[in-house]
């Protein structure tokens, strides 16, 4: 149930200036009145910021867009790219799908169990990964792969792993 | 107008009329049922499909047969379009798959259910429901939560007809619950636990056409079969204060909207007359009302014909 | 070898920029169809290009066009669907990765036919480096005057913007997407109105699919007539198709259509045949939501004819035995494929992307992917469990609101129809079923264990 979520943020919520004018530059992109649809775009200006997207975020989108708050839960729980709650820094997203199912998904996301410690959707305690399973993300004749971020890893291996994981861990 | 002609009955309708509005107009049997429709609520309608019914032919002009099942409730008549409700075997099928999907999940708790007697998904369980479920996994269940000092939401039983957030965007001002989630995790909710609270938030318990959204303030006082229900007034500078009163003795159990004889509330009514006049002393009585469908009580014949007359003055 | 007249210049080194990109033939589409043609002659040209739209459905894309109202004073617009998210669908992030300026000269062509003076391109959220390309192509566009006022000096004004969606199949639909594009949650409307009557802010739209739109650019270089001389019968021109599952080259070709399947799969210029010598158990040839075939069926239809990969042949046979072009996400398996599982694996696929609104698909959708479980997992499942999944599956399909539906109820039928057998192997041998495939063969081996 939603209402048990930890949605709350622990922090004061600010957006910079830089959010903000990316978000107004944003909201140039539709006619007079329709700002309502910069919801999306702005969830994901927010969630690159703060890594996720909590209530006090989606209050304040809705001030910046004049609407009701509850237009804005509705729709942040409808899409999945959107984490409600505080999540590791590197969040590896594997595709389940059929396509790469049978190309072996289902043992990376064995490995990436066992190598990280953490069922799915937990933070490992460094508080570096999570870990979870997603949908089809266009990239079935790569398979297996994972999405982190902005980049897609394709035809992924446990040594593949190891070596990316290594690499987070250091940066 | 449009002649149409449904279940083999005719009637001529204004253009852009629904096939359900039409089926209303005829009355009786050939009306399908209608779980998310509200013809106060606008966008509402099309969801739930129980209303679905075949068109053998589309029109006059074009008698060709619509392929698939059409939903009556968002699906405008065209002159000389013939459409099959109950007379149709693809659509009693279909009836039945959806009536199977709205129950799946519902929990069996009509027993302890407010709504028992007057739940539209119990009817239409029992007249098209097979007699055991093939569901045989465990039901989805939601803790039951207060959205406000007076309404209860047992989401367990809600079947997201959307009527609730149509009426909270509609009638009353600032809606703080909505669609949470979505497939079979979308959920009623307000988010974040937060009181629904405005004059005249109580509606969304008479448009709920199953036990989801309940009043607080009636609660287990009495199963409705034992209650008396009267339409009664009283001046209210809020909404228009014609209310039905529900009697047990002399305590006023709850007040409600008046409905109309398709279920619908007639027109909306503020908190206020909702939950805080409980007293027989704040209404005046007009007579017993007319009885909802789906209310149990008329089953039972409660209503008499003269109490009909006296409706119509 | 296969003409290609959209991925000519996929491959050569800085084509994703504009200079390159021009340098190439690009924006001759622009120049002509501003400069040369009324809008009404570009539809004429798509029209007799019996272009048909690439997202799926496969409907005339120049007969969609001339269903746009065009109500005096209320503004147009042409949406591009690019959320591309049906499971075995990789083609048009290919294109727009590559080619981002052609479907930008697409856009800008095809917004000029339509009257429109915005227009969007709907992009799955989870494609982030593909929207920063065309975010950054788009603005080469502006530089170079392609885009803003005055295109040309033909007067006509254009703005295009990008839009990024936020996880969600469901979007792909065309109204789901509209309500996304204004802010709301993914939920499809009812129908009518259609969008070319009440679409983005309730006014007249075309939502079209990435290589769609990418088509309009040689149908409007060389003639739509030029076009349609490619192809076989009803399936003109050349198509992309997103190849994956069990093969030697998985990726993403551009074929003319009518090309014969065998040779598809099988040719070292495509497919490359199956991977690492395994033999072919089925393939879905159109995204996971067209029906699977078996082998059998699939080089051949019922009168013994080859399969050619045209959206007729395909669906040959109509689902008794055939299936769709669907999307063209081709997806191949080999010997070593459970059935049961990729039914399973779809199910879930399609509960999980359901947007809740109607009870067949939400509660139904649900309920497949507990039998199926019950079923793959050896979990007590009976031979009545396979007549539950045909009959929830049938009580689905043709009654929602939306295709999703059907796209849910279609991949499991067509499972059974053609691998009962398996299905009934696994019930009857549920502890051997976690450790060992069904195989190839049509019969029972292992029944005796
Ligand atoms: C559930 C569902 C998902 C869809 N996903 C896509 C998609 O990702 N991309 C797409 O172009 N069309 C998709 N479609 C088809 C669109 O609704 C629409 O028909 C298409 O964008 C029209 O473009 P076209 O005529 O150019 O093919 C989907 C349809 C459904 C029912
Ligand atoms: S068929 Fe499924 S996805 Fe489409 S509207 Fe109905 S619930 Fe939503
Ligand atoms: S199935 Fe994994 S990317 Fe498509
Ligand atoms: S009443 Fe028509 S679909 Fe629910």
């Amino acid at each position: 149930m939603y209402s048990n979520h930890p949605s709350h943020s622990q922090q004061p919520i600010v957006f910079s200036q830089e959010m903000l004018d990316q978000s107004q530059e944003i909201i140039k992109h539709y006619p007079e009145g329709k700002q309502k649809s910069a919801i999306l775009p702005i969830m994901h200006i927010v969630q690159k910021h703060f890594g996720w997207v909590s209530v006090e975020a989606q209050d304040i989108i809705a001030e910046m867009l004049k609407i009701k708050p509850i237009e804005v839960y509705e729709v942040a729980t409808f899409y999945t790219m959107f984490h409600l709650h505080p999540v590791g820094k590197y969040v590896l997203e594997v595709c389940r799908t059929g396509p790469c199912m049978i190309r072996g998904a289902e043992d990376i996301c064995k490995y990436l169990e066992k190598k990280l410690g953490i069922k799915e959707g937990e933070i490992t305690a460094d508080g570096l990964f999570t870990w979870r399973t997603v949908e089809c993300l266009g990239a079935c004749g790569y398979a297996p792969m994972m999405q982190v971020g902005e980049h897609y890893h394709e035809y992924l291996t446990p040594e593949k792993l190891d070596n990316l994981i290594s690499d987070w861990k250091t940066k | 107008m449009a002649k149409v002609t449904i279940d083999d009955k005719i009637i001529e309708v204004p253009d852009g009329t629904t096939i359900l509005n039409a089926a209303r107009m005829i009355g009786g049997d050939v009306v399908p049922p209608a779980m998310c429709y509200y013809s106060k609520l606008k966008g509402s309608g099309g969801k739930c499909r129980t209303c679905l019914v075949e068109v053998a032919a589309g029109s006059e002009k074009d008698p060709r047969p619509m392929p698939k099942l059409v939903a009556s409730c968002s699906t405008n008549v065209m002159d000389g379009m013939v459409v099959k409700n109950k007379t149709s075997e693809k659509v009693m099928d279909a009836r039945k798959g959806v009536v199977e999907y709205l129950l799946m999940n519902h929990p069996l708790d009509c027993p302890v259910c407010d709504q028992a007697g007057e739940c539209n998904l119990q009817d239409l369980g029992y007249e098209h429901g097979l007699q055991k479920t093939r569901y045989e996994f465990e039901r989805r269940t939601f803790e039951v939560q207060d959205i406000g000092d007076n309404i209860k939401l047992h989401m367990n039983r809600c079947i997201l007809c959307y009527r609730c957030v149509y009426t909270a965007d509609q009638i009353t001002e600032g809606r703080v619950h909505g669609v949470m989630g979505r497939g079979d995790h979308a959920e009623i909710s307000t988010y974040i636990t937060k009181a629904i609270d405005n004059d005249f938030s109580g509606n969304i318990i008479d448009v709920c056409p199953v036990g989801a959204l309940t009043d607080k303030t009636f609660r287990f006082k009495s199963r409705v079969w034992f209650t008396r229900p009267m339409l009664a007034h009283r001046n209210c500078d809020k909404c228009c204060g014609k209310t039905t009163v529900w009697l047990s003795g002399d305590d006023v159990l709850r007040v409600t909207g008046r409905k109309d004889q398709n279920g619908e509330v007639e027109e909306f009514i503020c908190n206020t007359c909702r939950f805080d006049k409980k007293s027989l002393a704040d209404w005046s009585i007009e007579g017993p009302s007319h009885i909802d469908k789906h209310s149990v009580i008329s089953q039972n014949h409660y209503e008499l014909p003269s109490d009909n007359i006296k409706r119509l003055k | 070898m296969g003409r290609k007249l959209l991925l000519e210049h996929a491959k050569v080194p800085g084509i994703r920029h504009i200079d390159t990109y021009i340098q190439h033939g690009g924006y001759r589409s622009v120049h002509k169809a501003l400069k040369t043609m009324t809008p009404d002659e570009v539809v004429e040209e798509v029209k007799k290009s019996g272009l048909r739209g690439r997202g799926g459905a496969g409907f005339p894309t120049g007969m969609k066009w001339s269903f746009l109202a065009k109500p005096e004073g209320i503004p147009r617009y042409l949406v591009c669907n690019a959320d591309e998210s049906e499971p075995g669908t990789f083609k048009d992030r290919y294109l727009m990765e590559y080619l981002p300026h052609l479907l930008i000269e697409g856009m800008i062509t095809s917004s000029y036919a339509l009257g429109a003076n915005t227009s969007y391109i709907y992009i799955r959220g989870e494609y982030r480096w593909v929207y920063t390309i065309l975010v950054e192509a788009i603005a080469e566009a502006y530089a170079k005057g392609y885009l803003g006022k005055n295109i040309l000096g033909s007067g006509f004004n254009f703005d295009l913007y990008v839009q990024p969606g936020g996880g969600a199949y469901i979007c792909g639909e065309e109204t789901a997407l509209l309500e996304s594009l204004e802010g709301k949650r993914g939920n499809p409307r009812m129908k009518p109105p259609f969008p070319a009557i009440k679409g983005l802010w309730q006014s007249p739209t075309v939502v079209n699919n990435v290589e769609t739109i990418a088509a309009v650019v040689p149908i409007v270089n060389e003639g739509g007539d030029e076009y349609a001389k490619i192809g076989i019968g009803k399936s003109t021109g050349t198509k992309l198709i997103s190849a994956c599952g069990n093969i030697k080259n998985s990726g993403v070709y551009e074929i003319d259509l009518g090309l014969p399947v065998d040779e598809f799969l099988n040719s070292d210029e495509y497919c490359g045949g199956v991977a690492n010598g395994k033999r072919l158990k089925a393939v879905i040839p159109g995204g996971s939501s067209v029906p699977i075939v078996p082998a059998g069926l699939f080089y051949k239809n019922i009168k013994g004819e080859d399969r050619l990969m045209s959206y007729e042949s395909l669906s040959d046979g109509g689902f008794a035995s055939g299936t769709m072009m669907g999307s063209g996400g081709f997806i191949v398996y080999d010997e070593d494929q459970c059935i049961v599982r990729n039914t399973w694996n779809l199910a879930r696929f399609y509960n999980h992307e359901s947007c809740g609104q109607c009870s067949p698909c939400r509660e139904g959708t649900g309920w497949l992917v507990k039998v199926l479980d019950k079923i793959e997992h050896g979990k007590g499942a009976t031979m009545a469990d396979i007549d539950l999944l045909w009959d929830i599956q049938r009580r689905i399909e043709g009654n929602t609101i939306c295709p999703l539906g059907d796209a849910a109820a279609w991949p499991v039928a067509a499972a059974i129809r053609h691998f009962r057998d398996e299905f009934e192997w696994h019930i009857k041998n549920p502890q051997l079923a976690q450790s060992k495939n069904y195989g190839l063969v049509k019969e029972t081996v292992y029944q005796t264990v």
